[in-house]
Parts: structure tokens; C-alpha cells; sequence
């Protein structure tokens, strides 16, 4: 218990040293799952529109 | 060859002498822009003295950037750029030809003002002259830097700020060792090297802008 | 080699399969060299356990310039070869290294207050990131403002070879100009020579930071492609509906 609130501590920088990991973290994980969003979204209306396609002139 | 290099640059300057008001409207804002300084610092000289060439300098690179936009504008929407364009003469040299016509009406009338500007600073009489001489390699170099951004922009929307973003970061390189010269003079130091990289940036930018420049009105033409 | 993957079918297919090993690479290194880091490694001697945050702010960094690389490269390929993905490769690009710049300015930030005593520091290599910060920015800018997405893409792509032209000289004034201004301690973000100790997270961190910047590289370029294809059926359509 004792050594992981020293970790935690960081040695008294912690008011620095967590903010930097922490917001690295959240901006690239933010990064990550806009970017995943981003080609999910456009693999589902590329699928209906292909759907639609097929369906209005009947060429593959 | 010349012949043409100097009938662009007439054309352009006459077009400038007609409208007229750009030169003085350039040169407005950058007084308006240097007094502002003092009103919000403070009057006292020694603090003016010590900013004045930064002062100048930003003011100077600001002011050079407002007429940019247009340099390539009005010829772009009248159709006269697609005909420039197709003419034997290099698109290179037309850009070079118009980046001269932008530096008299700007640039010169820049350079004239500084000493006034210097002296409700409070600056050094010793660097009066060289900041002149190096507000004259520098507003060169921004206004060769500047058509690069100039031509990006064209058909884009908001292009008159955009180009300010694009082209301010540039900038940085000249405005460091502008105001270092100005600096160095006044404070009595050697500022050899200041004006040998100023002159750099500008033996550098001569060939190189104006050759990005003309890749970038290509894509416009498209 | 290039136009082997000049086709955008083959892209999405080799970046579909090469997705998930981006991802696991990623996911490994990041973690093995936070454990490192934050775990293992001992505290500076000078600087105490602050110095840990070297472990996020130096691969930021390094991406940052990294990415600005990657973009011009693709930008040159784009213009010169006019390959058609190297567009939309620079286009990826863009805001991945403009968050990793925006993270380095932060953790540099943090860093400097417990060892300079505020907030920021006009150093040159800070300075020089905010100055790259700007150049992304305005990449981005440029290449959103017009309505022809091809028109914006190559516009770009000259101002981001423009850019990089720059970052050298911008580099070099901004240490010039730092070192006028601040003769007496010029104190260097990572020390002296660096331990074995602190290197080896470090790199993991680095090269976790690589394969993450794929990872979202090919997610956004399969994004960009599929949205490709989808203005493109549009536009059939709207054809088919006139003609």
C-alpha cells in the first residue's frame, strides 16, 4: 500500500507528471476512436449506397 | 525579355498608382499599429527604446501581409492570370515581376516610414540606419514569401486570413534577425552576420518563391 | 515499389490485414515502456521523479517532427509522381501530428515549471515546436478551405514542402535566436549522455508511438478512401437521375 502511494507521489511532482501521461493518453485514445469512427462511418453508408446501387441499374 | 519583365511591372504599378490608396493605407497601418505600442506600454523611453525594433519589425511584417492578398486576386478573376500564363514568357518571372511592383508600393514606402517610427520609440539614433537598410533585404524577402501564400490561396474561402496564418510562421526566420541587426547597433555589437543571413534568406527566396509561386497559380489555373 | 500500392483496392486490403498488427505492435510497446518508465527506471539525480514526463514529452516531440516528415514526403510524392493515395496520406497525417505537437507543447510545459519555475519557457526547442504547431495548423486550414477537394490537396501539398523547407531555418533562428537572449543557462531538456536505464523506455515509447501513428494513419486513409468512393457514387447517381 505504502509503495504505491509513493509511486502515485511520484516523488512530490505528481501534480506534473500524471497531467502529461494522462492527457497523452486521452488525446491520442480521442485520436484513435475519432479515427475508427470516422472509417466506420463512412464503410456503412459506402455499404447502403452500394446496396442502392446494385438495386437502381443492376450492374455489379 | 526585359522588355516584358518591365511591362508587367508598369502595368502593375500603374493599377497601384490608380487606386492609390493601397500604398497609403499600407503605410498607415503600420504608424497606427506602431503607436498603438507606446499607448498600452507606456510612455516611458527606456522601455520603448528597448522593444522599438521588435516593435517595428512586427509592425512592418503585419503591414506588408495586407496588400498581399490582392496580388494575384484581381488578375485571377478577370482572366488576364490564364493569359499570363499561356504567354511564352515564364509564369517564374511574371510572379517576379509582380513580387518588384508589390515591393515598391509596399515595401519602399515601409522602408521610408521607419525612421519617423524609430524616433517616437525612442530609439538609438545609432540604429536608424541600419534599420532602414535591413528593413530593405527583409520587406524583399516578405514579399517574395508572401506571393507563395498569395498564390495558394487563390479560390479559397476567408483567403485574406488564411493567408496570414500561412505565411506568418515563414516569416519568422526574417523578423529574428531583422530585429537582431537593429538590435545589434544600437547596443554597439558586430551585425555582419545578421546581414549576411538577411541577404541569404533573400539570394535564397529570389529564386525559390517565385518558382513555388508559379506551381501554385498552375494548380489554381487547372 | 510505390505503385504496387498505388491501388486502392490493394491498399485497403493490405492495411486491413495489417491493421490489427499495428495495433497489438502499439498497444505492446506503449505499455511495455510505461511500465519501464514510470516502473523501473530509477528517479533523475537532479531532477527527481519529474523527469519521468521525458518519457511522453520526448516521443511527442519526435513525432511531431516526424509526422511533419512523413506529410512533406507524401506531399512531394503526391506532386511529383501524383500517386494518388500519397494525398490522402499527407491529408492523415496532418492532425495526428498536430495532437502529438499540441501534447508535446503541453508535457514540455509541465516539465519545465518544477525545473525552470513557470509555466513556459521561450527555449528554442519549445519556441521551434510552437512554430511547427502553426504550420500544421495552417496546413490543415488551407487544405479544408476550398471547395475542390483536389484544388485543396495540391495546395497543400506545396505549402507543406514550403513548410518544410522552413522548419530548418526556423530551427536555426529560433537557436540563434534563444541563445542571444538567454547567454548564461541554456539548460538541455534530456541531460547529458543518457543511461541505459532511461534509454530503453524511451525507445519502446518511441516506436509504440510509430506504430500508433500507423494505426491511425491507415484507419483515417481507409476513411478517406471509402469517402472517395462515396462522393464518387453520388455523383453517378446524380448523373444517372439527369441523363
Amino acid at each position: 500500500m505504502e509503495s504505491i502511494l509513493k509511486f502515485l507521489q511520484m516523488g512530490g511532482y505528481a501534480a506534473y507528471v500524471w497531467p502529461c501521461f494522462i492527457l497523452t493518453a486521452a488525446v491520442l485514445v480521442a485520436m484513435l476512436v475519432s479515427s475508427m469512427r470516422f472509417m466506420k462511418k463512412s464503410e456503412n453508408i459506402l455499404k447502403s449506397l452500394q446496396g442502392d446501387d446494385k438495386e437502381t441499374d443492376g450492374e455489379a | 525579355m526585359m522588355g516584358r519583365f518591365g511591362q508587367i511591372v508598369s502595368r502593375d504599378l500603374h493599377l497601384a498608382v490608380k487606386q492609390g490608396m493601397d500604398s497609403f493605407m499600407v503605410v498607415m497601418f503600420f504608424v497606427l499599429a506602431v503607436v498603438l505600442f507606446p499607448l498600452g506600454v507606456g510612455p516611458e523611453a527606456n522601455i520603448l527604446a528597448r522593444i522599438a525594433a521588435g516593435v517595428i519589425w512586427v509592425a512592418a511584417l503585419l503591414a506588408s501581409m495586407l496588400s498581399l492578398e490582392r496580388l494575384f486576386q484581381a488578375d485571377y478573376e478577370d482572366g488576364s492570370l490564364e493569359l499570363l500564363s499561356l504567354a511564352p514568357f515564364p509564369l517564374e518571372a511574371v510572379v517576379l515581376a509582380k513580387v518588384c511592383a508589390h515591393w515598391l508600393t509596399t515595401g519602399l514606402p515601409l522602408l521610408v516610414a521607419a525612421p519617423l517610427l524609430a524616433v517616437l520609440m525612442h530609439m538609438n539614433a545609432d540604429g536608424f540606419i541600419v534599420l532602414a537598410a535591413a528593413l530593405a533585404l527583409g520587406t524583399a524577402s516578405l514579399s517574395l514569401i508572401g506571393a507563395v501564400g498569395a498564390a495558394l490561396i487563390l479560390g479559397s474561402r476567408r483567403g485574406g486570413v488564411l493567408l496570414s496564418l500561412l505565411i506568418l510562421p515563414l516569416y519568422i526566420p526574417v523578423l529574428i534577425f531583422g530585429v537582431s541587426a537593429v538590435d545589434a547597433a544600437v547596443g554597439g555589437f558586430p551585425m555582419k552576420a545578421q546581414f549576411l543571413i538577411l541577404g541569404g534568406f533573400l539570394l535564397g527566396a529570389l529564386p525559390l518563391c517565385p518558382w513555388a509561386s508559379a506551381a501554385a497559380l498552375r494548380q489554381a489555373l487547372e | 515499389m510505390l505503385h504496387r500500392f498505388a491501388n486502392p483496392k490493394r491498399f485497403m486490403r493490405l492495411s486491413g490485414l495489417l491493421l490489427p498488427w499495428m495495433a497489438g505492435l502499439a498497444i505492446a510497446l506503449v505499455a511495455a515502456g510505461l511500465f519501464m518508465g514510470l516502473i523501473v527506471a530509477p528517479a533523475d539525480y537532479q531532477q527527481g521523479d519529474s523527469a519521468r514526463i521525458m518519457y511522453v514529452h520526448v516521443p511527442n516531440a519526435w513525432m511531431a517532427m516526424f509526422c511533419y516528415t512523413a506529410m512533406a514526403v507524401a506531399s512531394a510524392v503526391s506532386l511529383i509522381w501524383k500517386h494518388p493515395l500519397a494525398d490522402l496520406a499527407a491529408k492523415s497525417s496532418a492532425p495526428i501530428g498536430a495532437a502529438f505537437t499540441f501534447l508535446a507543447l503541453f508535457t514540455g510545459s509541465l516539465w519545465g515549471k518544477p525545473m525552470w519555475g513557470t509555466w513556459w519557457v521561450w527555449d528554442a526547442r519549445l519556441t521551434s515546436v510552437l512554430v511547427l504547431f502553426f504550420l500544421y495548423l495552417g496546413y490543415m486550414a488551407l487544405y479544408n478551405a476550398f471547395d475542390d477537394p483536389t484544388r485543396g490537396s495540391k495546395a497543400a501539398a506545396i505549402l507543406a514542402l514550403v513548410g518544410f523547407v522552413n522548419v530548418p531555418i526556423i530551427k536555426f533562428s529560433v537557436d540563434w535566436w534563444n541563445t542571444l537572449h538567454q547567454p548564461a543557462s541554456v539548460i538541455k531538456m534530456s541531460g547529458p549522455a543518457i543511461d541505459a536505464s532511461m534509454l530503453w523506455p524511451l525507445l519502446l515509447m518511441a516506436f509504440g508511438f510509430k506504430f500508433l501513428y500507423l494505426w491511425i494513419l491507415f484507419l483515417r486513409m481507409r476513411g478517406e478512401i471509402n469517402t472517395n468512393k462515396i462522393r464518387m457514387i453520388r455523383l453517378r447517381q446524380i448523373h444517372g437521375q439527369a441523363g
